[in-house]
């Protein structure tokens, strides 16, 4: 398979200054400054086929940004190697960024004070987009999206989940191989999440359009990406299957008894006694959660010794959700796996 | 090209937008060519030329001055300022166009707008209420055609080298604003070059800042004559082309060590 995203021992670094503390720090300020060398990435290298879906997470500060910058060429890298559709993005900029979109959730890229559509034209006249192939994709697109009826309104008008709509529909009018989405879903509602989900799977299967995401909401990273990238401090500390990393780290269960009696730890621990199990205490008075692997007789045993030996008012089983897991990848630093 | 001129009528629609921009314009032109108007007719009293000038070619200098000003004048080094302080200009990166063309196509979308909507209705205006005498030879409209997009030229250059070193200094409004001064004052917009003592003309003949003013406005009133005027539009084309030299440079190196601001 084709290679889109050919990324090699990448590597950031900045210069800071860091200023001295007080007045006279300040004056010397002035003159001289102390600089200080941060690296946002790391030598990080990895590769990304045609036709993929990829999420790309990591906390804030980690460099995904930085390293997004990076593959749209908008920041030269400090050293390494970066191939994205075969050219150099930095080199080759403008017949580079014909064969990409981009959609940054922070930012617009739809000129502020006129309609949508004046948007759109000047956009199509910049990618020198024919009519008829203009015709035929775009009008496909503002039909999935919905945005017909905000055609004419000028951005400022907009809401929030509307003009995301717009943005996306923007970054897609050339009908590019690569997408970068950096945070496209931030702040939207349910509805307009769905809906921009659906049309980007969509997308995918009809274009074989690669995409590559970038999200604080692994909800959205459920839905779309088979795969996941995670960068912290400016390493990939995991790159594979989502499944697999549900499966290495999500193992078991949560059981969450209410009890409808007073009970405390010293009572409820010999319950789990030979069972693949510990407790944990809930957030509420009376709330514990059983911790169990994932296997049915377990699971059964647990409920059935806890429920002949106290009396409960409620009873929840959990799956460990994938932001629990990452939460769990980032407190504990590398993974086993 | 098609995108270039795309922007131009982008620019034109923006302008559009904001209506009352354009009609408290209207009234800070009006007011400041009066003024000056008052003031030479003071000086002047009953002194029939100075320096070469009669009072109603010094009239009409100061209105052509003003309303070429509505032409060549632009934001865009703010606006470049802004973008790179806001960190929008990363998306003006993965764009295929030249960042800085497409800011001169804006500035050239807003003079034309201004030029048609203001300065002619605006000239008009002024013609009635002001004694101004209009030249009636072709080639002097012309050479002041040719001389306004010179200017045009020329200005919308010196912004964006003080809009580009932004990428440099990050914060540069004290040097926007004093560009804008110095432009004020060299350019002959509030006094012709030929009333400065004869050093200080000397030492503006090595700046471009007469060719964005004073040019256009002394061919419009007949001040040069002959071959001072192919003189002066030569001035023009040189500064035109050196400039190019510099705004470049200093894009290459702002390109390799930019730094995208608040992200």
């Amino acid at each position: 398979m084709e290679k889109v995203i050919d990324v090699q021992s990448l590597r950031k670094d900045f210069k800071s200054h860091s200023s001295r503390s007080g007045l006279k720090g300040a004056f010397r300020d002035l003159f001289t400054r102390n600089y200080k060398v941060i690296s946002a990435v790391k030598d990080i290298s990895f590769t990304v086929n045609e036709g993929e879906m990829v999420g790309y997470i990591g906390e804030n500060g980690a460099g995904k940004s930085t390293s997004i910058k990076m593959l749209t060429g908008i920041l030269t890298p400090t050293s390494g190697t970066v191939r994205v559709n075969g050219m150099d993005p930095h080199k080759e900029r403008e017949k580079f960024v014909r064969s990409i979109g981009v959609v940054f959730g922070q930012r617009s890229q739809l000129w502020w004070d006129i309609a949508v559509q004046e948007s759109f034209r000047l956009l199509k006249k910049v990618y020198n987009v024919p009519d008829d192939v203009y015709n035929e994709h775009m009008n496909h697109v503002i039909e999935s999206l919905d945005i017909g009826p905000l055609l004419d309104k000028p951005v400022r008008k907009l809401s929030l989940g509307q003009r995301m709509r717009c943005e996306l529909a923007a970054a897609l009018l050339h009908n590019p191989k690569l997408l970068f989405l950096d945070e496209p879903t931030i702040g939207l509602d349910v509805l307009v999440k769905l809906k921009i989900r659906n049309f980007l799977k969509e997308i995918n299967e009809k274009y074989k359009t690669t995409i590559l995401l970038t999200t604080h909401d692994l909800t959205d990273i459920e839905a779309l990406c088979d795969r996941v990238v995670m960068l912290d401090e400016g390493q990939i500390i995991y790159d594979g299957k989502l499944a697999k990393l549900r499966s290495n780290w999500g193992e078991g269960k949560q059981i969450e008894f209410q009890f409808g009696e007073d009970v405390n730890k010293e009572k409820l621990v010999p319950l789990l006694n030979e069972l693949e199990a510990e407790w944990t205490i809930g957030d509420r008075p009376n709330v514990f959660v059983a911790n169990v692997v994932n296997e049915e007789h377990v699971i059964s045993e647990v409920i059935g010794r806890v429920v002949a030996a106290h009396r409960i008012t409620d009873i929840k089983i959990h799956e460990i959700s994938t932001e629990e897991i990452i939460r769990n990848i980032y407190e504990e630093g590398m993974l086993n796996g | 090209m098609g995108k270039y001129i795309e922007m131009i009528r982008i620019r034109f629609l923006m302008m559009l937008a904001y209506r009352t921009n354009y009609y408290s314009g209207i009234l800070i032109y009006s007011i400041n060519i009066g003024a000056y108007y008052f003031l030479w007719s003071a000086i002047y009293g009953n002194k029939g030329e100075i320096e070469g000038l009669s009072v109603i070619q010094m009239t009409t200098y100061i209105a052509v001055a003003w309303m070429a000003r509505a032409f060549y004048f632009n934001n865009i080094d703010r606006e470049i300022a802004q973008e790179i302080k806001e960190g929008k200009v990363a998306v003006e990166f993965i764009r295929p166009y030249h960042y800085l063309m497409m800011k001169t196509m804006q500035g050239l979308g807003e003079g034309i707008f201004r030029l048609s909507f203001f300065s002619i209705p605006g000239m008009f205006i002024v013609s009635l209420i002001f004694p101004i005498e209009f030249s009636a030879a072709a080639s002097t409209w012309l050479f002041f055609t040719l001389a306004i997009i010179l200017s045009f030229i020329v200005n919308t250059q010196i912004n964006l080298l003080t809009g580009v070193l932004t990428f440099f200094f990050f914060n540069n409004d004290g040097l926007i604003r004093a560009k804008r001064v110095v432009i004020d004052l060299f350019s002959g917009l509030l006094l012709p070059i030929s009333f400065y003592p004869g050093w200080a003309q000397q030492v503006m003949d090595f700046l471009p800042f007469q060719a964005i003013s004073y040019i256009p406005s002394m061919i419009f009133t007949e001040g040069f004559q002959g071959a001072a005027v192919y003189e002066a539009l030569l001035f023009q084309v040189v500064w035109a082309a050196i400039l190019i030299i510099p705004i470049q440079a200093l894009w290459i190196i702002a390109k390799k060590q930019l730094i995208v601001q608040g992200g």
